[in-house]
Parts: structure tokens; C-alpha cells; sequence
């Protein structure tokens, strides 16, 4: 039915016009409630779903966050039992070796103090004895001086005291030479006991040291065991700056492999064919870059032998005996790729030469001049050859680093993720619920005519109630 | 760098896929008539420079345009490469050695057979297989043949890439351009009728494209 037929039912179109609206909006009017109910049904079941989603995914998040937790204190746990267990088996190195040398210290120290006691034994200052003309002058003094014996007594007695005094002189001094010998030959000892308590101090305080990086260490832990917010904040900034740290480092090592895969694709031509392929890749390349990821495999094996990383617990698990011998049998393949890189990168460097001279002969130029320094790139190209597949062996320890890591920055994003999507829900929720009280303002537009009727046949039956019920109340 | 992680990323799939032939084959064909004959110093540049983008596992021929070209007689030198670089190497100076020689020993042929030396070429490179195929037609494109020689027969260029090395004009053509216009006209409508492409070089200093 098209507008002009429309418009065709009397032959005013403006009054058709007005009959079709009149007959729109008493059509509209009729089905105002039933058409509010669909509206507030549809958009309620759509706002109560959006807002049931935001839940589900609040819930996710929770899960999540709580799941990055856990990881985040096992990985933290476990990284401070290693430090932990490093730090007692230093001090058990210490501890062992000071001891070892603790009997030595003993002696040393004991025969020191010995000596000094013997020395100090014989430094000690004998009294001299009372002289024996002590008593002879108390006998002559009890002599009568009449008498007149005594004057010669007394010039005798002067004679032997001069003397006696010389003599007991003499001796003192001599006694006391040899006291400060003695003494003198103390000193070294002392400096002996000196420089002994020095070392042990020295080894004390180192054991002190480590028993103080210990307890920070246990403290640490204990946090963590705890699971307290301060050592979830550590460990979640300290997780994120070692993630951001071991991609600088891997993406350093990736660089060394695109080199080292640069130096021996071009020689591995001669070895399987410069013209077979696998798919659209050169053989020659792919047997390049497996020969690459064979020598960082090795390097990781190494790592996880020498139990430097921990990422196949099965090899750290593995037997003393045995791990030595994966360490013995992983080093050396790693000796003969290199070696092979060596080789190939020799072989790089004569290709290059044989091309440069067949194509300056295809070119009519002349061959290029002999250079005298070239045995410097070729050594050096033999030499990144051998040394980059060492290298590589390093990577283990970026890649682990990454790899757990990474599971808590994944775990931060999701839940970064997971909240943008559920507040999004949120606000959709909320937008379909104004949405639909929008749609039946918008409903009510074209009905505003019979609206307004309705309102004041409404407030006048209202009055009309009200002055009823007044009339009622004024009867008696 | 990245050709290496596109290697690593796609070459357990792609080695599900089926072997496809990488390798190209170049077909020369060297007009030695008597008009041309003077032209044959740029056709060695032109060889050489040939030699020198060419891979290892390609094929190359080089073969004159005389009186009856279709013939394996007419094929000056010929070689697939190695697939050691090295030995690559030393084959495409050994050719380059051959093909020397024998421009400057070569005799002028009487008559000048185009047709008989593409049907060489197409069979030659049908032979090897080549992923790419291209016939380099070292001609003035004036096709004089000996009586007696049928060559009115249906080329088949699909797959083959021709291109008309300096095609010189002749001392017809300056009083008649239309000469030549007409002759690079009817090659590249039999070519392409072929299902071929066709292409025309004249400035031999820009070689570039032509492989």
C-alpha cells in the first residue's frame, strides 16, 4: 500500500492525513500498556542479563586474581626456599671450612698463650735477700764504744757493705736485662694471638653477616607463608620487572641466533643442496636454523644439569652419577656444533670469495685484489662460529626467568582484561535499563493529545470525588 | 631474522605441502645472420649478465639462429647447474668460456630461422622442467627462411615468458617504420596467441627485469 493510496481516501489528502494519524494514535493509545509492558519485559531481560554477565565475569576476575595469587606466592615461595637453601649451604661451606680450621686456630692460640705465661713467669721480679751484714751492724751497734773495738769493726763492715752493694747491683741489673729480654720476646706472641683472634673475628662476622641475610630472607618468607599483602605487592612488581627484563635478554639471544643462523645458511647450501626445498623454504635454511635450535636444547639440558634453571624437573630430579654424565655428553655435543659452526663459517667465508670471483669475471672486471687483512674477518667469523652456540647456552636462564614470569603477567592482564569487560557489562546493563524508560517517553510523544485528555479527566473525576466525599462529611 | 622465524614457524606445514619446481631455465637464442652479426658483442654482456643472476639448479643454454635452428647442432652451450654454490660457480665459468670463444670464431648464416629455434627452446625447457621458463631472443625479429623449411605451425608459449633483445631496426624500416612495428606486432601476437607473454628490451643497460 503505497502513500498515495494512503493519502487517497478522500479527496483532501491533508484531511486523510488527519484521519490515519487520528486512527495511529487511538491504535497507539489502545495499546499503550501492553506496548510499555513489552518495552520494560525486553529491556529489564536485557539489562538483568548484561548485569548477570558483569557478575560472572566479576566472579572470573576474582578467580583469576586469586589464581594469579597462588602462583605468585609459589613462585615467590619457591624462589626464596632456593635462596634460603643457597644461603645455609654457604654457611655450611663456612662453617665447614672454619671448622676444619678450628683445631689448627686452637693450637696456634694455645701455644701462644703458653709461651707468653712461661716468659711471663720468668719476667717476674725476684726480691733480693736481706743482706748478711744486716745483723753484724745490729751487733756492733750493741758494742759498748767505750770499748774502743768498734772503729775498726765499722771501716771493715763500710769496706764489705761498698762492695756487697757493687755486687748486688750488679746482679740486679743483670736479672732485670734479662726480665725485659723476656719481655721483649713476648711481643711477637702477642701479635701472633692478635692476628689469630683477627681472622676469627673475620670469620665470625662474615657468619654473622649471612646469618642477618638469613633471617631477612626468612622474614621474607614468612610473609609470603603468611600471605600478607605487602609480599603479594613485592613479589607482583618484582615478577613484572623480571618479565620485562628476561624479554630485553631473550630478545638479545634472538638477535646473536639471527646471526649465527646468517653465518651457516649460506654454507649448509654445500652440504644439502642449494636448491631443495621443504614446502616454499630452502632446505639449506631450515637445516640452519635446526641446527640452531639443537644447540640452544643442548644449552638448556646443560642448564637444568648444572641446576642453574629449573624447568624439566625430571633432570634435576636425575641421579649425581648421572647428571654428570648428561653435563659431560650435553657439553660436548655442544663442542662439536660449535666446532661444525666453525667449519661452516670457514666455508662461508671461501663461498663468498668464489662468488665475488666468478662474478666479477661475468662482470668483464677485474678479480678483486688479494687483501692481505682478510684472514681477520674469516678468524672472526670462525670465531663468532664457535663462540655463539656457548652463548646461546645462556639463554636458559633469560627463558626461565620469562617463562614463569610470564604466567603471573598473563594472569595481570586477564584480570585487567576481565575488569574493563565486566564494567563495560555494567554500564550496558545500566544503558538498557534507561533505554527502555527512553523508549516510553518516546512511545508517549505522539500520545500526547489523549494523554493530556486522560490526565484531566482523571483530575476532574478526582475533584469530582473530593467534593463528594466533602459533602458527605458536611451532611449530618 | 625474520626469514628465520618464518622458517621455524612454517616449515613443519609446508612440508606437508607438494614438491613445486623453484628452479628456472633460460633459453638464448643468438641471431647470427648476416645483418645481426655485428650485434653479437652485446649478446656476450647479455649472456653474462644472465649467468650471473642465475642460480644454482638452473638451466641455461645458449643457441644460434641460422638456417634451420631446430636442431640440438645449433646449441652453442648448454649446462644445468650444480646444487653446491661452488660447483655452480665453476660451471658458469666454464660457460662463459665456451661462449666466448664461439662468438668469436662464429661464422654468418645465410638464412635467419626464429621459429625453428623456439620450437629448440620449447623442447629444451619442457625437458628440464624448469618452474620458470624464459626464451631470450637476441634478433632483429626478421625471420628469412631457406626454401624448403615449413615453419607455419602453432607455437605453444604456456608458461613462457619470451623477450626480444634488442631488436634493431633495419635500413627497411627507417624509410617504413611500419616494417617494424609490423614485425614486433605478428611475435607477440603468436606468442601470446601461444599463451605466452612477450616482452621487448632494447636498452641493454637496463637488464635488470629480464630474469
Amino acid at each position: 500500500m503505497s502513500i498515495s493510496m494512503l493519502l487517497g481516501i478522500t479527496p483532501w489528502p491533508f484531511v486523510s492525513a488527519a484521519i490515519w494519524a487520528v486512527l495511529l494514535v487511538a491504535i497507539l493509545y489502545l495499546a499503550r500498556h501492553t506496548a510499555h509492558q513489552a518495552i520494560a519485559t525486553l529491556t529489564g531481560a536485557l539489562s538483568r542479563g548484561l548485569r548477570l554477565a558483569a557478575h560472572a565475569v566479576a566472579h572470573g576476575e576474582t578467580r583469576l586474581a586469586e589464581r594469579n595469587r597462588e602462583v605468585l606466592l609459589a613462585a615467590g615461595r619457591e624462589a626464596k626456599e632456593r635462596i634460603v637453601e643457597r644461603e645455609f649451604a654457604r654457611v655450611g661451606e663456612t662453617v665447614r671450612k672454619d671448622l676444619a680450621n678450628y683445631p689448627h686456630l686452637h693450637r696456634a692460640l694455645a701455644e701462644a698463650i703458653d709461651h707468653i705465661e712461661k716468659d711471663h713467669q720468668q719476667a717476674v721480679e725476684v726480691p733480693p735477700e736481706p743482706p748478711g751484714w744486716v745483723k753484724a751492724v745490729e751487733t756492733v751497734a750493741k758494742l759498748d764504744a767505750r770499748n774502743g773495738g768498734g772503729g775498726e769493726v765499722l771501716a771493715d763492715i763500710h769496706k764489705s757493705l761498698i762492695k756487697a752493694h757493687k755486687e748486688a747491683m750488679d746482679s740486679y741489673r743483670q736479672a732485670s736485662a734479662e726480665r725485659h729480654e723476656l719481655l721483649r720476646g713476648m711481643m711477637p706472641r702477642w701479635r701472633d694471638v692478635q692476628v689469630v683472634l683477627a681472622e676469627v673475628n673475620k670469620k665470625v662476622e662474615s657468619l654473622l653477616q649471612r646469618a642477618a641475610g638469613i633471617d631477612r630472607q626468612m622474614q621474607e618468607y614468612e610473609d609470603i607463608v603468611k600471605r600478607e599483602d605487602k609480599a603479594i605487592s613485592v613479589l607482583s612488581s618484582s615478577s613484572l620487572m623480571h618479565f620485562f627484563v628476561s624479554t630485553l635478554v631473550l630478545l638479545v639471544a634472538i638477535g646473536g641466533a639471527a646471526i649465527n643462523f646468517s653465518l651457516i645458511a649460506r654454507p649448509m647450501a654445500e652440504m644439502v643442496g642449494g636448491t631443495s626445498f621443504i614446502g616454499i623454504f630452502k632446505t639449506a635454511d631450515i637445516a640452519a636454523l635446526v641446527i640452531i635450535m639443537v644447540e640452544i636444547s643442548m644449552g638448556l639440558f646443560l642448564m637444568e644439569s648444572l641446576r642453574i634453571t629449573r624447568l624439566f624437573p625430571v633432570i634435576g630430579a636425575l641421579p649425581d652419577k648421572m647428571r654428570v654424565r648428561m653435563i659431560w655428553i650435553t657439553f660436548c655435543i655442544l663442542l662439536l656444533l660449535a666446532s661444525i659452526e666453525a667449519g661452516l663459517a670457514y666455508m662461508r667465508e671461501v663461498l663468498l670469495q668464489d662468488e665475488l670471483a666468478t662474478t666479477a669475471l661475468l662482470r668483464g672486471t677485474e678479480a678483486t685484489v688479494d687483501n692481505e687483512f682478510l684472514w681477520i674477518t674469516t678468524a672472526a667469523q670462525m670465531g663468532m662460529g664457535f663462540i655463539l652456540p656457548f652463548a646461546l647456552v645462556f639463554v636458559a636462564i633469560p627463558l626461565e626467568t620469562f617463562v614463569n614470569s610470564l604466567r603471573t603477567v598473563v594472569g595481570l592482564l586477564g584480570i585487567g582484561l576481565l575488569r574493563i569487560f565486566g564494567l563495560l557489562l555494567r554500564v550496558l546493563g545500566n544503558g538498557a535499563r534507561h533505554l527502555g524508560t527512553l523508549m516510553e517517553r518516546l512511545y508517549d510523544l505522539p500520545l500526547f493529545v489523549p494523554l493530556w485528555l486522560e490526565g484531566r479527566f482523571q483530575n476532574n473525576g478526582r475533584q469530582r470525588g473530593h467534593k463528594v466525599e466533602n459533602l458527605r462529611e458536611a451532611t449530618p | 631474522m625474520k626469514r628465520a622465524l618464518a622458517v621455524a614457524a612454517l616449515a613443519l606445514t609446508a612440508a606437508c605441502g607438494a614438491p613445486t619446481s623453484h628452479n628456472t631455465g633460460v633459453y638464448l637464442l643468438l641471431d647470427t645472420s648476416g645483418t645481426y652479426r655485428e650485434e653479437l658483442r652485446k649478446a656476450e654482456d647479455v649472456i653474462l649478465y644472465t649467468l650471473s643472476r642465475l642460480e644454482p639448479a638452473d638451466s641455461f643454454a645458449v643457441a644460434r639462429i641460422d638456417t634451420g635452428s631446430f636442431s640440438e647442432k645449433d646449441i652453442i652451450a648448454k649446462t644445468s647447474f650444480d646444487e653446491r654454490p661452488s660447483t655452480a660457480n665453476a660451471q658458469k665459468r666454464a660457460f662463459a668460456q665456451r661462449v666466448q670463444q664461439y662468438i668469436r670464431n662464429t661464422a654468418p648464416a645465410t638464412h635467419t630461422d626464429i621459429t625453428g629455434g623456439l620450437l629448440q627452446a620449447i623442447e629444451f625447457l619442457n625437458e628440464k622442467n624448469s618452474g620458470r621458463k624464459t626464451i631470450l631472443i637476441f634478433s632483429d625479429l626478421e625471420q628469412d627462411l631457406a626454401k624448403g623449411y615449413v615453419r607455419d605451425i602453432p607455437l605453444e608459449f604456456q608458461g613462457f615468458e619470451v623477450v626480444a633483445l634488442n631488436v634493431i631496426k633495419l635500413r627497411s624500416d627507417n624509410y617504413d617504420p611500419r616494417g617494424y612495428q609490423g614485425r614486433l606486432e605478428a611475435w607477440r601476437a603468436q606468442v601470446e596467441k601461444g599463451g605466452g607473454s612477450w616482452r621487448v628490451v632494447n636498452d641493454l643497460d637496463r637488464l635488470d627485469g629480464i630474469l
